[in-house]
């Protein structure tokens, strides 16, 4: 742990615009962490090659509700990066301590970058290294999508962004940026091929399935029957896998929403084949919303009072047994459902009149058993 | 093939009881020490840590512990030039920061401090041409801004200011084929995104576009055995989604669809029961972030000692009211 006092901040813009006479020449400083001397941090004011630099003292303003304390040892589990030197008439030192400040400093480096007309190479190396050390930073995925734009060049994105999603398969950042790419730069060959294989590692990456939906609906496309058919076929084979899946579910729902689930061609008898080997809440809601679907479509190929009863037994099982959490949840879909497709109710015969309750009304807060 | 269900176990000797006064302590003392390490190195945020301390210490009644004229200070401290405001003093501005300002200074009764004016031309000029909302002058687009835009602009009553077709337009665009929403178009489903486009719908009067129905359930799935919820599917419990989670539900009309009873233990279960405050998951680390989260949850669930919590703004009530200002909620 290190311990903080208030020091001047090194932090200087002196950003001279009168012309440089010659070419500009960037001394890259250390890169490395230089071992303490003596016992103690060797500070960049005391360091020989910064001597020619006039650190700004930190001005916190007038009455500091809040100082800004800055780490005078760093954590030995980061580094601290170095800092652009430039020319004598154009001088600018930022100490990064990325571990802590890439967020406050990326305003700096970015004024930097554009300023000095820096190598945005090197600067691709150096954020490559902060992301991977700090993958879950909303602002180091983004200066990395400017300096990829800078650059005009996705060409290691995609084998980058693999890379940190070999570490963890669901980083949130790291998917926003892979789609940007795919999309800015149009590079979507071998992309289902790859989310394949991360299924392969886990079927249970809702990210991946996220992404396969991504990649077919900016590329061939749902509506296309053979791409819905192979999609509809992959996704119950990884059901048969992995029965307990909420993403595989959510995604055979999703792209049969728009067809409806119980029109689609042997799906009812693909799924109810499944019960007896990989049954789960999910294949039982499945069955419910398809059900549903049926009733509301009023579907010839189904029993209407039938498939209501269907409903309605699936609803009480999932309530009662089998998804006893969610019980509020079916008893709403079951009372919808009777509500909606319910006959023979004294209440809705034309003859009586109307109650005065709230007994047919769609569902409000019901209290807690 | 396929791992096996993410959850947390909850060890029967884990925290039951709600200790408010051990939290109301924690935060009291939080940042006392400033030159603390973990404090020093959350600066960049230190205008949404002010946010969420204060507005945790309003819901538990023990505002008055802080030090207000010292915080209203610093917020004048931290507006720029050009209207926006920063995280602290020195830092660059940013609209997650603008909007907890304004939050800190509706709780106090003090928005006159800053230029009003000035603030409303700074989220008004980060629209862009789809209606998104950039976070500052980079332009990282997300739909966390354009929640934090109109909720700032709401605070201040200013609504009109930006082109609403166009920023509803886009927030729209992000919905998935889940029910969900992400950052951006096509983005995966994530609660905490969820959380700020209903929020966003709610102030914009807009709900009605929303799914309810397939929403609310792929909230409710959120829940795991142990009672805590998740932000998406397979991912391990955490408090703070016990906020982003509920406050959705409670917006789009279906917070009963989650097991008040069992989230509650959860949320219980992550107190520390030495230091005070909540942590992420039980036996984590606590810190004020996931403190409010826990404590505004419970708020939702219906908790009396804690006062009523809007689920729109994660304000109390009572400010919101006397601000005259109150959000759609789908019934």
């Amino acid at each position: 742990m290190s311990s903080v006092e208030e020091i001047s901040n090194p932090v200087a813009e002196n950003l001279e615009e009168d012309g440089v006479e010659e070419e500009n020449t960037v001394e890259e400083a250390e890169m490395e962490y230089e071992e303490p001397v003596k016992g103690g941090y060797i500070f960049y004011r005391d360091r020989k090659e910064w001597a020619d630099l006039e650190p700004v003292p930190q001005d916190d303003g007038p009455n500091p509700v809040v100082k800004i304390a800055y780490s005078e040892k760093c954590n030995k589990s980061s580094d601290c990066f170095g800092l652009q030197k430039v020319t004598k008439s154009v001088q600018v030192t930022c100490i990064l301590h990325e571990s802590v400040v890439f967020d406050v400093c990326r305003h700096y480096r970015r004024v930097l970058l554009q300023a000095l007309d820096k190598d945005l190479r090197e600067e691709m190396k150096y954020i490559t290294a902060i992301i991977e050390d700090q993958p879950k930073n909303y602002q180091v995925w983004h200066h990395r999508r400017m300096v990829v734009e800078w650059l005009n060049d996705p060409s290691e994105e995609l084998q980058f962004v693999a890379e940190i999603l070999s570490q963890d398969a669901k980083n949130y950042h790291a998917w926003q940026h892979r789609q940007w790419v795919m999309q800015e730069y149009k590079l979507w060959d071998g992309e289902l091929e790859y989310v394949e294989e991360l299924l392969e590692e886990d079927v249970r990456n809702n990210s991946a399935w996220n992404q396969r939906h991504f990649v077919i609906s900016h590329t061939r496309g749902y509506s296309d029957s053979a791409i819905l058919e192979r999609e509809v076929q992959y996704t119950l084979k990884q059901i048969k896998k992995a029965p307990h899946n909420e993403s595989a579910w959510n995604y055979l729902n999703g792209i049969l929403q728009d067809g409806g689930l119980s029109s689609y061609p042997g799906l009812l008898e693909q799924v109810t084949e499944l019960q007896d080997t990989c049954s789960s809440p999910y294949l039982t809601a499945f069955l419910v919303d398809l059900y549903e679907d049926a009733l509301e479509t009023n579907s010839s190929s189904y029993d209407q009072q039938e498939t209501l009863n269907k409903a309605l037994e699936l609803c009480k099982l999932l309530a009662e047994e089998k998804d006893t959490i969610r019980r509020e949840y079916w008893n709403y879909v079951s009372r919808s459902l009777q509500n909606t497709y319910g006959s023979g109710d004294p209440v809705a015969s034309s003859s009586d009149p109307p109650p005065p309750s709230s007994s047919q009304q769609p569902d409000t807060e019901p209290s807690d058993p | 093939m396929g791992t096996q269900v993410k959850d947390v176990v909850i060890k029967p000797e884990a925290p039951n009881t709600l200790l408010l006064d051990k939290h109301a302590d924690y935060i009291a003392a939080y940042g006392s020490k400033k030159d603390d390490y973990e404090y020093t190195l959350s600066e960049y945020l230190r205008m949404s840590g002010i946010y969420w301390g204060l507005t945790v210490m309003d819901l538990m009644g023990q505002l008055s512990r802080m030090n207000r004229e010292e915080i209203i200070e610093f917020i004048k401290s931290c507006q720029h030039d050009c209207g926006g405001i920063s995280a602290s003093t020195g830092h660059d501005p940013h609209l997650l920061y603008t909007l907890s300002a304004v939050q800190i200074l509706s709780l106090y009764d003090s928005i006159n401090v800053i230029d009003v004016d000035k603030v409303v031309d700074y989220v008004k000029g980060l629209q862009q041409e789809d209606g998104s909302f950039a976070g500052d002058k980079w332009g990282e687009i997300d739909t966390r801004f354009s929640f934090c835009a109109v909720a700032t602009l709401a605070l201040l009553g200013k609504l009109d200011v930006i082109n609403m077709d166009k920023a509803v337009g886009f927030v729209l665009s992000c919905m998935n084929f889940d029910g969900g929403f992400g950052c951006r178009p096509g983005s995966e489903s994530h609660a905490g995104q969820i959380y700020c486009c209903t929020g966003f719908l709610s102030i914009t009067g807009q709900l009605h576009q929303v799914n309810a129905d397939l929403l609310g359930w792929w909230l409710c799935e959120r829940q795991l055995p142990s009672g805590g919820l998740n932000g998406r599917p397979e991912k391990l419990p955490d408090v703070c989604y016990s906020w982003w989670v509920l406050a959705s539900l409670k917006i789009i009309g279906r917070i009963h669809w989650i097991d008040k009873a069992k989230l509650r233990s959860f949320i219980l279960a992550c107190q520390d029961e030495e230091t005070g405050g909540f942590a992420d998951r039980p036996g984590d680390m606590v810190d004020p972030f996931h403190t409010l989260f826990g404590v505004a949850g419970l708020s939702l669930l219906g908790d009396e000692q804690i006062k009523p919590v809007n689920p729109v703004f994660c304000m109390p009530e009572d400010v919101l009211q006397r601000i005259g200002l109150q959000p759609d909620l789908l019934n």
